[in-house]
């Protein structure tokens, strides 16, 4: 763990290491008026310009408030949305050039894990069916019989009963659907899965029974993690390296613990002091830094830094240029001027 | 992971009902019964139309001109028309072809527009576009207008007379269902689906058809009245089934406008056999709905 964590990988930069990288990613959403005729009237811009790289068997923590553009970094990576502008190379090929049979591997190596178990998993369909039919379409196993085995060990790696092959998934708790929804994603036999907020809707106990299943899966499978969640405790626990989003941007990339122990960026410091002590008195003594205002529209984000009109911190220099990602101790990169 | 989370255990959803077949179609009935009058009515025609051979008193097409315009008596039940052949039996196959056309045209044009209307939703962008505005100008045209012509164009045999109902059924159905699969194409488990890496055609029949099965079965239900009705006026017009062919529409305009004083039974009982037939689809529609769709009950 330790190895990765003090990766020096370069967001930006890159290297032959380098199993995913980012670079430049826009991903802007049109807001578009008219019935017949559709005029642009607005951009959502919900991924400006980021970059990061990942090494194979790291995970990377991806947080931020909601509509940070945690998500759809997730989905721009998972091929679900088109790009605005940008690259993300994989395996040193960009994934938005594949053809159709180079993308059909792609999907099998990239697999994605969603927040809500209960919208998941196609209600029509057996749990058997929902683990099979991936490997049936892809080939993996072309026999029947040994597909039903594959899926009946899927189960039990997932920590299920192979007697739930024959449910469906209305039959199902929550935390017994997040395991299929995972079992689903290790069918093609991924080596990097996309976790989208996926522990976020389950409750406290069932939360960390999946974590240790999720961790536990990294170790077995050598799987790379995106580890996308706005819960802070979970990250620090699973995440080898830690990247803050705010308003699209990436603002702070540091290993898991030096970014929790020595935050720099003015909004990752007030991220991590919003984290409540779960001790009455310490908590009733603290001096909060309460961030002030509201997060501004992504439809209309501040010029120069998008943080400024928030930031303590903030001269008028922000207001001008956005400021650069730079790496200001090996391995730690921050989008702040005045740190 | 802890005991409780890999127990297998139903939800109350799966409690196990205990009822009899014949019981739970009771307590269905007690909670529809307009519903289960129009089971009542469909079936008995499904029954007319198969049996139709074997229930019928005379031939459907057998001129008999010794007894002309009988009212209803002893051995014609409900009358002879001016040719003398008798109504009921004329009834009992009308309701063959009626149930013939009705089923195909609706099955066809509902099935047809749930596609449709499904990867419109699916695909989206220019191709939604397009085809909604295409589905505006076929609903602007008003649906008997447009199945008069459409039986003009090619003719009046039974094939076409199907496609003449089938067609403006298909814009209806395709509008409701591409509005159900446009939420269905937001749940997670389409993006699932894209992420890995199935067929727009595996994920459209697959994952997104058997989830907008309730508004289909709604539409399905509901369309066969509307089909039959149509049927039975184009036929009235003239331009459906030709005689002899027993047909609703048909024995209504035959002589029934001549004879509506003297014999007023030649146009009354088909009349009634076709509003009979529309009310008993159109509740039983209505039915699988409420049963279907708990929300619309409330409205």
């Amino acid at each position: 763990m330790s190895a990765v964590a003090g990766s020096t990988a370069a967001p930006g930069a890159a290297g032959q290491m380098d199993f995913l990288q980012v670079s430049n990613l826009k991903m802007y959403f049109p807001v578009t008026e008219g019935i017949l005729i559709q005029r642009k009237v607005a951009e959502v811009k919900a991924v400006d310009d980021i970059s990061f790289a990942m090494h194979k068997g790291e995970t990377l923590g991806l947080v931020g408030e909601s509509g940070c553009g945690k998500t759809t970094t997730g989905r721009c990576i998972l091929q679900l949305e088109k790009v605005t502008s940008g690259q993300i190379l994989y395996d040193g090929k960009d994934v938005s050039k594949l053809n159709k049979a180079d993308l059909s591997q792609y999907r099998q190596k990239v697999q994605v894990i969603f927040q809500d178990p209960f919208s998941s998993l196609n209600p029509r369909m057996k749990i058997g069916e929902i683990l099979a039919e991936p490997m049936r379409v892809h080939g993996i196993i072309p026999d029947a019989r040994k597909r039903d085995e594959r899926v009946m060990e899927l189960l039990n790696i997932c920590g299920l009963s192979t007697r739930f092959a024959d449910r469906y998934p209305h039959e199902m708790s929550g935390g017994q659907r997040q395991r299929v929804g995972i079992a689903r994603a290790l069918s093609v036999n991924p080596e990097f899965i996309v976790c989208d907020e996926a522990v976020s809707a389950l409750d406290v106990s069932i939360q960390a029974q999946v974590i240790n299943l999720l961790e536990d899966l990294r170790d077995e499978f050598g799987l790379t993690y995106l580890f996308i969640s706005h819960d802070l405790s979970v990250v620090r626990h699973i995440c080898h390296r830690v990247a803050v989003m705010y308003l699209g941007n990436m603002v702070e990339l540091a290993s898991c613990d030096e970014l929790f122990d020595n935050p720099i960026h003015p909004y990752t410091r007030a991220l991590l002091d919003a984290v409540p002590i779960p001790d009455p008195t310490v908590e009733a003594a603290r001096q909060h830094k309460i961030v002030t205002g509201e997060i501004p529209s992504p439809m209309n984000p501040p010029p120069g830094c998008v943080f400024h009109p928030r930031c303590e911190l903030a001269v008028d220099s922000c207001k001008q240029a956005a400021p650069e990602f730079r790496e200001i101790k090996p391995g730690h990169w921050v989008a702040c001027t005045e740190v | 992971m802890s005991a409780a989370e890999v127990t297998d255990g139903l939800s109350l959803k799966q409690a196990i009902d205990t009822r009899s077949p014949i019981q739970k179609l009771a307590g269905l009935a007690r909670r529809q019964p307009l519903g289960a009058v129009g089971a009542v009515l469909v079936l008995g025609m499904i029954i007319l139309a198969v049996m139709a051979d074997v229930i019928s008193p005379f031939d459907p097409t057998d001129n008999n001109f010794q007894d002309m315009l009988i009212g209803p008596s002893a051995e014609y039940w409900l009358g002879t028309d001016q040719f003398g052949r008798d109504i009921l039996t004329r009834i009992i196959y009308g309701a063959r072809t009626a149930l013939f056309v009705g089923l195909v045209s609706a099955f066809l044009g509902a099935t047809t527009g749930l596609v449709l209307g499904v990867s419109s939703a699916y695909f989206g962008g220019t191709f939604d576009l397009l085809f909604m505005r295409f589905v505006d100008v076929f609903m602007a045209f008003p649906v008997i207008i447009m199945a008069l012509a459409i039986v003009s164009i090619f003719g009046n045999a039974m094939h076409f007379v199907i496609l003449a109902i089938t067609l403006p059924i298909i814009p209806d159905c395709a509008r409701i269902v591409r509005s159900n699969a446009l939420q269905i194409r937001e749940i997670p488990y389409v993006d699932a689906a894209r992420a890995l890496g199935f067929s727009h055609a595996r994920i459209i029949l697959r994952h997104m058809l058997p989830n907008v099965m309730a508004p289909y079965l709604i539409i399905f239900t509901s369309a066969i009245g509307g089909a039959i009705l149509l049927e039975a006026s184009l036929s009235y017009l003239g331009m459906g089934v030709q005689e002899p062919t027993p047909a609703w529409g048909l024995m209504l305009q035959g002589g029934a406008e001549e004879y509506v004083e003297s014999a007023f039974w030649v146009a009354f009982f088909p009349g009634f056999a076709i509003a009979l037939a529309v009310f008993g689809f159109n509740m039983f529609g209505d039915a699988v709905r409420d049963v279907l769709d708990p929300r619309l009950r409330q409205q």
